[in-house]
């Protein structure tokens, strides 16, 4: 199949940016998409026009690392579809498609469809853990826990910071991130003696970085990946108007760097 | 050169719990005066990083992907062993430790995969206090299944998603250090060179993939927990930027590399389907459990799989293996489907498959149960290949999935350079021959979590080590190597792509020294790799610069290394006249066409000793001992 990419190219972070255009006469529908840009890839290098760079790791809808918009569509808009596990056979000889990185403010581009997400990991060390150093654990049965807890939490965690979320959200809020990380260690009983704490500081950290509020569009949980439930976001505000309540005054600390 | 393992002596069980009160101790005031540099963010660096900086030291940890949480330990699949014996099924320490070195087929040192065993069981405990969501029963208590090599259930699970849940367990404990100031995280940034100084490693020389900028980074010891190299192969189950760098140029500074040619060949990945191909992806081997594996009878059989009678297809593994049938160890099973496709049977178009069958599974337990235990892996596959397990068996193939060899480490985890440890899938320690399934995830998180942080501290409070500058003369030296490298690849303006070159070398490597090897095509791999390599040099096209975010030269630099790695495989895949394992040489098999060990002559760890471009590595051997597991054929029959 022949296809056209229009594909957002940026130098670096101080670089303008520009769309440019590329044609792909060999395109088959057994590619993945990214195997449909390794082959652009291949062919630009030959002609020596520098490849575009995309960020990808594991290529099988794990790692989180891979993701890009496909036509204004997170992930190209495929349910439960990283960008790495979308083939070919979803589109048509002669698509047009357009190419561009996460747009938000917190992610800057690396270059062309590489983003910088690290705001995502100062959400996690904010609070987004359970203290357990290692080798004060009791054993693994010593605590039950009930399965539709467990199933949920499971849920929840399945998140794999891709930041699809952010970048679908008109906003370009993160709730849908932080609240599957406060829902997942929430709805266990490890997670309780935290779980005020953990809810102000990572909503905090949440604000200070450059993500908006949420305004319960679900943009987010339609770009999904791994198809987080909007409950999670329902979950964080809870547990945040119930720690900001009940919770004494705490000083909290930015996290940088 | 002397290898010193450094293995205790007396009793095996009480052996690793004698040797920590031995070891000596860091005090707490003094753990921050000491500077730690974890290489690798994944189970064993995630683990380390985080336990160290817990313990007080100042921990500097670095990884090559845009954050920690995206190591490849995040792909595993399918769960981690621990002898609980939850299931009052007969497991205990010993069996774990008994099924560990005989599915490793007798090429793993005893008292390492004794203490594996051991801590297996503290693993477990850790990650439910992290919050690691296990697969639970009704009662709330936590559940188990069975995997290859195995009678009986240890394996804990999280879905089909275990070393995702693992992992983000030892990030978040390692972002809370992070938090708290104690590690500071370096994402992006590649290890390229090892700093030696009076024959002690203190330091790395980094490249800021943002910016292309060299650093140089001084610590009073070194961990490297970088994973495995098998995306020599080109194709493999491995992310894309796994690769073997940080270990193979910590090889050229006077690290043992060991038992290079053990690779593992994992039996149930998703066929090729053509030249573009970048990866292979694997189906969890816990799929093994409920799936039967068949080919056709008859050769070249192109009927559809659900119109083939059950009386014409030949269900080879129960046939071969009746007490372990589909669960037989992976090696086993990787070169069972290979037999069956040599011999004309192998489906799909490729006639490169056979047939993972779930009809029965489904028609037992409803396909709703199978949902259940298996349904991302179903839907993962259904999106590659556009066929619907639950309707159609699945097709899989072997592919390259993990490396048992890697750098020599003694007991203590540390190679043969004072102050360099190797952790998990890096070192070669615990796996022997072959890994049985669910052991990496064990593996890593027992190195990271309970190893390394009483060793370090014997290490430290033993050498301690003095202070030294980043501007001496070694980290000069090294730096200098490195911008020339970079020169290089960036000057030679050649014509071809630095992947048409890696594709070309997997396919030498997995042609001559992949499922099966034989000593001439050894030797054929060793004539063709040096020619590759000498065209690589000259004819490879790495457009851009250094001081920049540049994919290709990223890539350049890792399939230089690769080129000599692989070269290594073949010579020790061919100095080893037996079969064990993942290595099985072609001239060396029973007439039942099983593995073919010689115990008194190969019963010994390779290490390897590198002596400089163009000169031949030095074998040394460390011999293996075995007092309590007594070598025998493994049958799995």
């Amino acid at each position: 199949m022949k296809l056209t990419l229009h594909i957002w190219r940026q130098k670096n972070a101080q670089d303008q940016g520009r769309m440019v255009r590329y044609e792909v006469p060999n395109a088959n529908e057994h590619m993945s998409f990214l195997e449909m840009l390794d082959v652009l890839n291949e062919s630009l290098i030959e002609k020596g026009e520098e490849p575009v760079a995309f960020d990808h790791d594991c290529r099988e809808g794990i790692c989180g690392m891979c993701g890009m918009m496909i036509n204004g569509k997170a992930h190209g808009g495929f349910p439960g579809t990283t960008v790495c596990q979308l083939h070919m056979r979803h589109f048509k000889d002669g698509d047009e498609l357009w190419l561009e990185p996460w747009r938000a403010k917190a992610f800057p581009v690396v270059k062309d469809l590489a983003v910088n997400r690290g705001a995502l990991d100062r959400i996690i060390a904010a609070g987004g853990y359970i203290t357990a150093p290692t080798g004060s654990a009791p054993d693994g049965n010593a605590i039950p826990v009930r399965k539709t807890n467990s199933d949920l939490a499971m849920d929840a965690a399945a998140c794999i910071g891709c930041g699809a979320c952010v970048a679908a959200c008109p906003n370009a809020a993160a709730a849908l991130f932080t609240g599957a990380k406060i829902s997942h260690l929430g709805l266990l009983p490890q997670g309780q003696a935290e779980r005020d704490k953990r809810a102000i500081a990572m909503v905090q950290q949440m604000k200070l970085e450059d993500f908006a509020n949420c305004t319960n569009i679900g943009e987010c949980v339609a770009a999904c990946p791994k198809e987080i439930k909007l409950e999670v976001i329902a979950r964080m505000n809870r547990d945040y108007l119930k720690a900001a309540i009940s919770e004494r005054p705490m000083e909290l600390k930015e996290v940088s760097g | 050169m002397e290898l010193k393992s450094n293995v205790p002596t007396g009793p095996i069980e009480q052996a690793w719990d004698k040797h920590k009160f031995e070891l000596k101790l860091v005090n707490p005031a003094n753990k921050r005066k000491y500077n730690i540099i974890v290489v690798g963010s994944g189970l064993a660096g995630g683990a380390a990083a985080a336990s160290l900086g817990e313990l007080g030291y100042n921990v500097q940890c670095f990884c090559y992907q845009d954050s920690p949480r995206r190591a490849h330990s995040i792909a595993a699949q399918g769960g981690i062993n621990a002898a609980k014996n939850y299931h009052n099924d007969g497991d205990s320490v010993y069996r774990l430790f008994y099924d560990t070195v005989k599915g490793g087929d007798f090429r793993a040192r005893e008292y390492n995969v004794y203490r594996l065993a051991q801590v297996s069981v503290n693993i477990i405990d850790q990650c439910v206090a992290q919050g690691v969501p296990f697969a639970r029963e009704y009662g709330g208590l936590l559940d188990n299944r069975s995997f290859g090599g195995a009678q009986v259930s240890r394996t804990f699970y999280a879905r089909g998603q275990t070393g995702q849940q693992l992992l983000l367990g030892a990030y978040q404990a390692l972002e809370r250090q992070i938090g708290l100031g104690q590690v500071k995280m370096y994402p992006r940034t590649e290890m390229l060179d090892l700093v030696v100084v009076d024959g002690v490693a203190r330091g790395i020389v980094a490249r800021d993939m943002m910016t292309g900028k060299i650093d140089v980074h001084m610590g009073d010891a070194v961990i490297l927990a970088t994973g495995g190299y098998g995306n020599v192969f080109y194709l493999s189950t491995n992310a894309k930027g796994c690769n073997v760098t940080a270990t193979w140029r910590a090889h050229k500074r006077g690290a043992l590399f060991a038992n290079p040619c053990y690779t593992q060949i994992h039996p149930t990945c998703i066929p090729v389907a053509g030249d573009y191909q970048s990866k292979l992806t694997l189906m969890s081997e816990s799929l093994r459990n409920d799936g039967r594996i068949w080919v056709p009878k008859q050769k070249g059989d192109q009927r559809p799989p659900n119109t083939i009678p059950e009386n014409e297809r030949d269900y080879y593994l129960e046939r071969r293996y009746p007490s372990f049938g589909n669960l037989v160890p992976r090696d086993i099973a990787s070169r069972a489907a290979k037999h069956e496709c040599d011999e004309g049977r192998g489906v799909g178009p490729s006639g490169l498959g056979v047939y993972l069958d779930f009809a029965d599974a489904i028609k037992r337990l409803g396909a709703q149960k199978i949902q259940e235990r298996y349904g991302n892996l179903f839907e993962m596959y259904e999106r590659i290949t556009g066929e619907n397990p639950y309707l159609v068996p699945m097709r899989i193939y072997p592919a390259s999935h993990y490396t048992m060899g890697g750098l020599w480490v003694d007991y203590n985890l540390m190679s043969t350079i004072p102050g360099l440890f190797v952790l998990g899938e890096a070192n070669f320690s615990d796996h022997g021959a072959n890994r049985l399934g669910a052991s990496a995830l064990m593996q890593g998180l027992a190195d990271g979590y309970f190893v390394i942080p009483y060793t370090i501290g014997n290490y430290l409070a033993t050498a301690k080590p003095a202070k030294v500058a980043a501007n001496c003369l070694e980290a000069k030296e090294a730096v200098s190597n490195i911008e020339c490298i970079t020169k290089k690849l960036l000057n030679a303006n050649g014509t071809r792509t630095v992947d048409s070159f890696h594709r070309e070398l997997g396919k030498i490597i997995w042609d001559y020294c992949g499922m099966a090897r034989n000593a001439a095509g050894l030797q054929k791999a060793l004539g063709l790799i040096p020619q590759l390599r000498d065209e690589f040099w000259k004819n490879v096209k790495v457009l851009g610069s250094n001081d920049e975010f540049n994919q290709s030269l990223e890539k350049a630099g890792r399939v230089a290394d690769f080129f000599e790695l692989g070269e290594l495989m073949c010579i020790d895949a061919l100095d080893r006249d037996e079969s064990c394992g993942g290595h099985f040489r072609e001239e060396y098999q029973t007439p039942e066409g099983e593995a073919q060990r010689d115990d008194e002559k190969f019963s010994y760890v390779a290490a390897w000793e590198y002596k400089g471009a163009g000169q031949s590595p030095v074998l040394n051997k460390e011999p293996l001992t075995f007092n309590y597991v007594h070598p025998s054929q493994r049958s799995y029959k």
